[in-house]
């Protein structure tokens, strides 16, 4: 059961046919945001940054798993837990619905996928949310795989690093996935307490509850160039302001700006960056099996 | 305990106000002739006691969120009045401002200090525009939060009530870090050593109501909305359409006995009959032994327990199907 592993044996920058088929707009694709025409191997092993003008294009958890952690590391867990409805939930179209809808274009249970990993060899636990399943809403399944990634992360000792790719919380499961605030923050005062770091990595969008709760509770916060990072939606803020926004605003760099995270990391760089700080600030316990509060440590 | 002035009717409250009115002018001439009516008055009040018992007995739940924001209705300092002693209001967030959509401040509750935070919402436009509606900036997250922590350090019991219609959405409460903010009271909430007793007095929308909402116990009026977003907004994205907000309300069970029952809540709090609006004193009354009877059982937990406990109360929320359980295959062959 869980999600396929075949992804994972890919060699990056190779097209294949599951590729292709998750990408059928043929081999050329446009740059949203200078307009480049970009052959679309090149930008694939380019991790999908515009050779241009660096736009970081939103990519899947899958493509995410292969940039960021060490090749071959990720084994996932949880994969399991898969999402109801508990409120038999219909709008125009039934919950239900959109859920087997977003699980056949995705492959994926729900909006995140968890697993133990390394990152420039230090064992890790990482979850990585996914922004093509329902806008990447976290509702309980997100909630819950989230929370055990924090219990796992403290009972083993691991760095936990949360890449979040969420519109906020899942209005389909209503006031259970605003519970989900709570949970996961409620969760990581305990790792707080256990002083295992936690890395909050922010692309784009992350915004609203998962904003709210897990991605702004990092011990260190880095953003993707550009990403859109903010609580209310811009739409929202629009109307109620009744004026325009000035530009830039809710980005990562507005955010950067005004105080709120601690970096912002080229796709291509990130690993070697998240390495660098697990090495400042983990790297005295690296070797470490899990440990009980009174073994020593190496 | 009549009220004399409506300055807002809802349809399905109207057959009853109709019915007040006409015993208000019964009084009168009654007062005005000398005629004795005292007998057909008595049946009229007993007439509208019932029928108010009725209308309110089955309210669908876009009727119960029109309740929860009715004008007249006690937000956090009619409850602080009626409720507490010797209360003393504490301002500002130590970095930016005073936030007055949040007032937070100490006082004593059946002699006990405590410390009390909540949404406030104004009375007119101007007191309104002074409140922001109820829709807090960082700073008011940020000032409860000082004073939360001011409570834990003392040891003082916190009680937090919960009353807006959201966060502000604004070009400020961004710069200033709304998330953030919101953020880091649930993560400090979650492990403040004290007791924190959260009601649900009115609205509870979402991220700006949770701000102030993590606690041991959670108790909510019946005639409150407490969701992940306003049924206008989810009307809004969902629908596309604000004018489906009742269905919206529908849909997300946002009504105290639906948190009830998917466990959000603790317990639901009975309100006069008509709704807290009616009868102010009588939802105080209510409240305040509610609030003292969790009070004084919360406070026999060791802190480290209590702690550990709402960490735990917040884990079980959520609904998920583990795929390998057997529980879940059986549901599974059904479906098919």
């Amino acid at each position: 059961m869980g999600v396929d592993m075949d992804w994972f044996k890919k060699k990056k920058g190779i097209s294949t046919s599951a590729e292709k088929k998750s990408l059928p707009d043929g081999l050329w694709i446009k740059c949203n945001k200078c307009g480049e025409i970009i052959y679309r191997s090149q930008l694939q092993a380019r991790m999908n940054v515009c050779p241009k003008c660096d736009y970081h294009f939103r990519v899947s958890s899958k493509e995410y798993v292969q940039y960021l952690f060490d090749e071959n590391s990720f084994q996932e867990f949880n994969a399991h837990i898969a999402p109801g409805d508990p409120l038999k939930f219909k709008d125009t179209k039934k919950y239900s619905d959109r859920l087997k809808a977003a699980q056949k274009k995705t492959g994926l249970l729900d909006a995140v996928i968890t697993g133990e990993a390394a990152v420039t060899g230090y064992p890790v636990i990482g979850a990585v949310m996914d922004f093509n399943f329902i806008g990447g809403s976290m509702g309980s399944v997100v909630g819950e795989k989230i929370a055990r990634a924090i219990d796992r992360a403290r009972e083993q000792r691991k760095p936990l690093i949360i890449v979040s790719a969420s519109g906020g919380a899942r209005m389909m499961e209503a006031a259970l996935s605003l519970m989900q605030l709570a949970k996961t923050s409620a969760k990581l005062s305990q790792l707080a307490e256990a002083k295992v770091p936690y890395i909050s990595i922010l692309l784009d969008p992350t915004t609203g509850g998962t904003t709210a709760s897990f991605a702004m509770l990092g011990d260190i916060i880095i953003a993707e160039p550009g990403a859109l990072v903010g609580f209310a939606g811009q739409r929202v803020i629009k109307q109620t302001i009744g004026q325009d926004l000035p530009e830039g605003f809710q980005t990562a760099e507005f955010v950067l700006e005004h105080g709120f995270i601690d970096l912002i990391v080229h796709r291509q760089e990130m690993r070697t960056t998240v390495g660098k700080i697990l090495d400042l600030i983990w790297g005295q316990n690296n070797a470490s099996e899990p440990t009980t509060e009174t073994s020593a440590k190496s | 305990m009549l009220k004399k002035h409506f300055r807002i009717v809802f349809d399905f409250e109207k057959p009853v106000v109709e019915l007040e009115k006409k015993i208000i002018e019964m009084e009168e001439y009654a007062r005005e002739t000398g005629i004795n009516l005292n007998d057909d008055l008595k049946r009229l009040t007993r007439k509208a006691e019932a029928l108010r018992k009725e209308i309110y007995s089955k309210l669908t739940p876009w009727q119960r969120v029109q309740l929860a924001r009715h004008p007249d209705r006690p937000y956090t300092l009619d409850y602080v009045k009626r409720i507490f002693t010797d209360f003393v209001e504490l301002h500002g967030d130590r970095y930016y401002a005073d936030d007055p959509a949040i007032v937070a401040g100490m006082a004593k509750l059946n002699g006990q200090p405590v410390v009390i935070v909540g949404h406030q919402k104004g009375r007119d436009v101007k007191e309104n525009l002074y409140r922001n509606f109820g829709m807090p900036h960082p700073e008011g997250y940020r000032k409860a939060l000082r004073v939360m922590k001011l409570g834990a350090k003392f040891g003082m019991p916190i009680f937090s009530f919960l009353d807006t219609p959201g966060a502000y959405p604004g070009i400020g409460a961004e710069e200033r870090g709304q998330a953030e903010a919101i953020a880091r009271n649930l993560f400090e909430m979650s492990h403040l050593p004290v007791p924190i007793v959260i009601t649900v007095i009115g609205e509870g929308a979402s991220g700006g109501a949770l701000g102030i909402g993590v606690g041991d116990v959670i108790l909510m009026l019946e005639n409150c909305w407490y969701s992940v977003i306003s049924p206008e907004g989810c009307a809004a994205i969902l629908w596309r359409d604000n004018s489906k907000a009742p269905l919206a309300a529908e849909a997300m069970k946002l009504t105290a006995k639906d948190l009830y029952e998917m466990g959000v809540i603790d317990r639901i709090i009975k309100e006069p009959a008509g709704g807290a609006h009616w009868d102010p004193d009588g939802a105080a009354e209510i409240l305040k032994g509610e609030l003292i009877k969790e009070m004084e059982r919360l406070q026999k937990l060791d802190p480290r327990e209590l702690v550990n406990l709402r960490v735990e109360k917040f884990s079980k929320m959520g609904y998920w199907i583990e795929k390998n359980g057997k529980s879940t295959s059986k549901k599974e062959k059904k479906k098919k």
